[in-house]
């Protein structure tokens, strides 16, 4: 019995020799998973343009009704994305989502994408809609934002590639 | 009946009548043959090739005539090649097949071929959802494209083809089906193709562009995204819409619709329409609608609306509760001791309409239409009878169009007459001048305005017209108020009535009134009748207006209005009625309420709450209610229960309810289910196609011979006008001005001359000149129309100028 006592304490010396397994969250924060499924973030292309096109597939894909779009004409005067059409309203129930990810597999220009941010907290319902302006991320530093002034005839498709897809 | 053949589809024996499409036999065994550029209310033209299957037929032995057996069943033989089931007619013993490998094989080759340059943009397609070439590209499509990116032929994707409809060159099949519809079907040949191969577009000869009022349906119609409105652009995806039946309530056709609708974050989270859809009845518009039933809906959603009751304090109007309101109003109508004058428009559905005469049958006051076309008394006893159908009539039918220009007055019976007319039905128009429906007639009767009943008449007396009215199967009347006045029309509408007296109540005959607005003929039905003076009616009277505005038309009914004792105002909008009244109840419009209409074919027809009430507006049937009961009078308050009372109170509706008007029935051709290929985006009726109002010749009684009252008649003077109204389509009224899109058709006000009488005036096209009639003096520019009498001015209806009827006038150049 007692060899068997002296074993277990054992373990517990040499845990007490190793660190703890814990981090002290907020503090320090753990790096995420490749593939992991966080807040969502509204892309762009480089040249600063919104990669989302408001096709609203991301909410006809989504089993929880989170999404929202509403869609606008673009002008080359005033031009939000490549192509005729853009997301004017985007929205996104973060109460409502499940981070299933499903609209970033629905998405044809790859705009939505699921980040790295999980650290969301709302003492308001409202709060906890995500409206556009949110959910897009900045240009890259020196790149203009939206909308942008263009010449006229560049931007004229809203899914630059159509390719066939790659297996 | 023509000839039954026997054949075979997809091993289903079926009987058809020879000469059917095996396209259209196999739909009605519910067989789809996917098509594109085939479509059941057009010639067939086998451009597009999607149809092919697999035709074999019966070897027959040249010695016997006898077809070959084998096995004791005849032999078949099929073609080396895959043969078009749009373009070929069944014939006995035909064995189709659609589903085999090969017919298969060159269906995919086909969507392969349009997909060469397809952008393949659905993403951000308005088709997109509700697309045929969608659908049968993940039914028949190849998934991997053999053809290079690089090698797709890029086209311009935002063409404007006139304000409503844009084209988008990259999506066209090129099957043609919108230049057919213009063609074929409202007789407007305005678009056309240029070019040959692969650089086949779509342009529009006219200018303005696309210069139709059908164009909307060209986008039903369309088996692609090349088409659509700009009214629905990028407006919202088509699987997020809901849809709710209705019917339009622009003019007295009644086309039955649907209001697409959703929740919108710039409409600040409201549920609004999104686009108006034609819903399909065979018997009222078929699948098609006209783009002031499509586009002109954006009254309903206007901020300006009245939110409040309003109450005037001080000389002043005051927001007010609904509590207040109605006592106020209530009691001045029961202290007016029978003074009371309820004055409505065929704006107001059945329901609405019924509770006003009711509240003035309870308050010993007068029940007033507001409007400048009579006859309804006429229509009521000699109108069409149960079962008349436009689409059904053809050689051995005769259809007078008296007095109205369809064109503009009702579209969608102008598309139905033209028609009839091509099916072989003798079409008579008389008219003043020049309208679009001349070029289908057989016979066209001009005569000098004013002397309308004289050549109604006198039609009868001439040898080929009287022939063609006399000894015709099927006679339809139709008359309309084509520089005519209250009592104009209903002298028409007297002559008119005289041809059709013998044959009242039987399908496809009687009296057809085109009236301005959606149920004036529920109006007249219910009790309702136009005065010749309305001024000397409303003064020193309790008034109570219901969707008119006659303050706005008439600056002689402003005074009288002025001069009344007590004024309540029901309307949609702060009009210059209500800017005069003292007590202002806000009413739904009909997208957010339940009711029916009565057509102008005595159809009615119920339409259901779209989009939820504005503010704190009621249904006009609820307020009426509301007020009556502050006045001590009982009414019902749902629309369910005024139907009830209003079906045992007024004969024409007996036996009608809410359950028999939701009644439908199978149709066709087939449109709206899952085979959008087939027929449109058109919806299928499945909330109901209507009933007919009961006729007199159908309850037994014989009608009197109709009267016709005696008329002053205008005659210019030297140097002076005689000034008509007429109908225009897109005019300034409340329910069609706050449409944006529509801005440009509606224009400013214009009068029409002849060229020569401008020239004397001095004033060439689209010069000013000032017009003086009835008190008022307006500038107004100049149409030029060579079939316009020499000393008449055609001022269109609606337009800011005070013109209930043919007047005299002064013109001169500014």
């Amino acid at each position: 019995m007692l060899k068997e006592l002296g074993r277990g304490l054992l373990t517990t010396f040499k845990m007490l020799l190793e660190g703890p397994v814990t981090t002290s969250y907020p503090e320090e924060k753990r790096e995420v998973r490749p593939r992991f499924r966080g807040r969502h973030v509204l892309k762009r292309y480089d040249n600063g343009l919104e990669k989302c096109i408001g096709c609203s597939l991301c909410a006809a894909a989504c089993p929880a009704d989170a999404i929202f779009v509403e869609a606008s004409e673009n002008t080359d005067e005033e031009r939000y994305s490549p192509g005729e059409r853009y997301a004017s309203t985007y929205e996104i129930n973060m109460l409502r989502c499940i981070y299933c990810g499903f609209c970033e597999d629905a998405c044809p220009t790859e705009a939505v994408v699921l980040g790295d941010n999980y650290e969301l907290s709302f003492t308001d319902r409202h709060d906890a809609i995500y409206t556009k302006d949110l959910l897009l991320e900045p240009a890259s530093e020196g790149r203009p934002t939206t909308p942008q002034t263009v010449e006229p005839g560049v931007y004229t498709r809203s899914v630059p590639q159509m390719e066939n897809p790659k297996d | 009946m023509r000839k039954q053949v026997r054949l075979t589809i997809d091993d289903r024996q079926i009987t058809a009548p020879a000469g059917t499409l095996i396209v259209n036999a196999a739909k009605q065994i519910g067989i789809d043959i996917p098509v594109f550029c085939y479509h059941p209310k057009m010639e067939p033209v086998g451009m597009c090739r999607m149809c092919l299957v697999e035709v074999g037929r019966p070897i027959i032995d040249r010695n016997t005539g006898q077809p070959v057996l084998e096995d004791g069943q005849p032999k078949i033989q099929f073609g080396p090649k895959l043969e078009t089931a749009c373009t070929t007619p069944v014939s006995e013993g035909m064995v189709v097949r659609g589903m085999s490998e090969k017919a298969k094989a060159g269906q995919n080759e086909i969507v392969e071929f349009l997909l060469t340059s397809h952008p393949l943009d659905c993403p951000i397609c308005d088709k997109g959802g509700e697309c045929p070439l969608q659908n049968l590209t993940m039914e028949h499509g190849p998934g991997k494209s053999r053809f290079l990116y690089d090698e797709k032929f890029h086209l311009e994707k935002r063409v404007p083809l006139g304000d409503l409809i844009f084209l988008d060159r990259e999506r066209c099949i090129q099957c043609a089906r919108c230049i057919r519809f213009q063609d074929e079907i409202a007789g407007e040949p305005v678009i056309g193709f240029y070019n040959r191969g692969r650089a086949t577009d779509i342009v529009t000869y006219t200018d303005p562009g696309f210069d139709s009022v059908f164009s909307g349906n060209t986008t039903d119609i369309c088996p692609v995204g090349a088409l659509t409105t700009s009214d629905f652009r990028f407006g919202a995806r088509t699987w997020e819409l809901k849809s709710t039946a209705s019917v339009c309530g622009q003019c007295p056709v009644g086309c039955n619709i649907v209001f697409n609708t959703r929740r919108e974050a710039k409409a600040d989270g409201r549920i609004v329409i999104k686009r108006v859809m034609p819903r399909q009845n065979e018997q009222v518009n078929e699948i098609w609608l006209c783009d002031k039933g499509r586009f002109a809906y954006h009254y309903t959603e206007n901020g300006a609306r009245l939110s409040r009751p309003l109450v005037k304090k001080n000389g002043k109007l005051e927001a007010s509760s609904w509590d207040e309101a109605a006592a106020i109003a209530g009691g001045k109508l029961r202290s007016a001791d029978g003074e009371v004058v309820v004055l409505a428009s065929g704006r107001l559905s059945n329901e609405d309409l019924f509770n006003l005469k009711s509240l003035a049958d309870g308050l010993g006051g007068k029940a007033l239409l507001y409007t400048q076309m009579g006859g309804g008394d006429l229509t009521a006893r000699f109108g069409v009878g149960a079962g008349t159908n436009f689409g059904e009539m053809g050689a051995g039918t005769t259809i007078l169009v008296a007095a109205s220009d369809l064109y503009n007055e009702a579209p969608v019976w102008h598309l139905r007459v033209k028609g009839a007319a091509k099916r072989g039905a003798t079409v008579i128009v008389a008219n003043g001048r020049e309208t679009k429906l001349d070029a289908f007639a057989k016979y066209v009767v001009r005569y000098a305005y004013g002397d309308e009943v004289e050549t109604i008449n006198g039609l009868q007396q001439k040898e080929k017209i009287g022939e063609a009215i006399t000894s015709a199967e099927n006679l339809v009347v139709l008359f309309g108020s084509d520089g005519l006045g209250l009592n104009g029309t209903s002298n028409l509408a007297a002559a008119c009535a005289e041809l059709v007296q013998g044959r009242a109540g039987k399908p496809n005959n009687g009296l057809i009134g085109v009236w301005p607005k959606a149920n004036d003929q529920g109006a007249w039905e219910i009790g309702f009748r136009p005065t010749d003076d309305l001024s000397s009616e409303l003064k020193g009277k309790t008034v109570y207006v219901v969707a008119a505005d006659p303050a706005g038309d008439d600056p002689q009914l402003a005074a009288a209005l002025k001069e009344a004792k007590f004024v309540i105002a029901q309307e949609l909008f702060q009009t210059a009625t209500a800017d005069l009244a003292d007590v202002v109840l806000p009413a739904q419009a009909y997208t957010e309420r339940d009711g029916s209409f009565t057509s102008g074919e005595r159809r009615a027809q119920r339409f259901y709450a779209a989009v939820p009430a504005f503010g704190e507006s009621q249904a006009d049937y609820a307020i009426t209610a509301l007020v009556a009961d502050a006045a001590g009078v009982e009414l019902a308050d749902s629309a369910g229960q005024v139907f009830e009372n209003l079906v045992v109170t007024v004969e024409a509706f007996a036996g009608l309810t809410y359950e028999i008007l939701a009644e439908t029935a199978e149709q066709w051709p087939v449109v709206g289910r899952g085979d959008m290929y087939y027929g449109g985006t058109t919806y299928e009726n499945t909330r109901g196609l209507g009933a007919h109002l009961v006729g007199w010749g159908e309850r037994g009684e014989t009608a009197s011979r109709p009267r016709v009252q005696e008329e002053t008649e205008l005659r210019p003077k030297e140097g002076q006008w005689l000034a008509v109204p007429v109908t225009k389509l897109y005019d300034q009224g409340l329910t069609v001005r706050s449409s944006k899109l529509l801005e440009s058709h509606i224009g400013a006000a214009t009068v029409t001359l002849h060229p020569e009488a401008a020239k004397r005036l001095g004033a060439g096209a689209g010069e000013l000149v000032e017009i003086s009639l009835n008190g008022t003096t307006a500038q107004v520019s100049v149409l030029l129309d060579e079939t316009v009498s020499a000393s008449v001015a055609l001022l269109p209806r609606g337009m800011g100028l005070p013109i209930s009827g043919p007047v005299v006038a002064g013109l001169k150049k500014v």
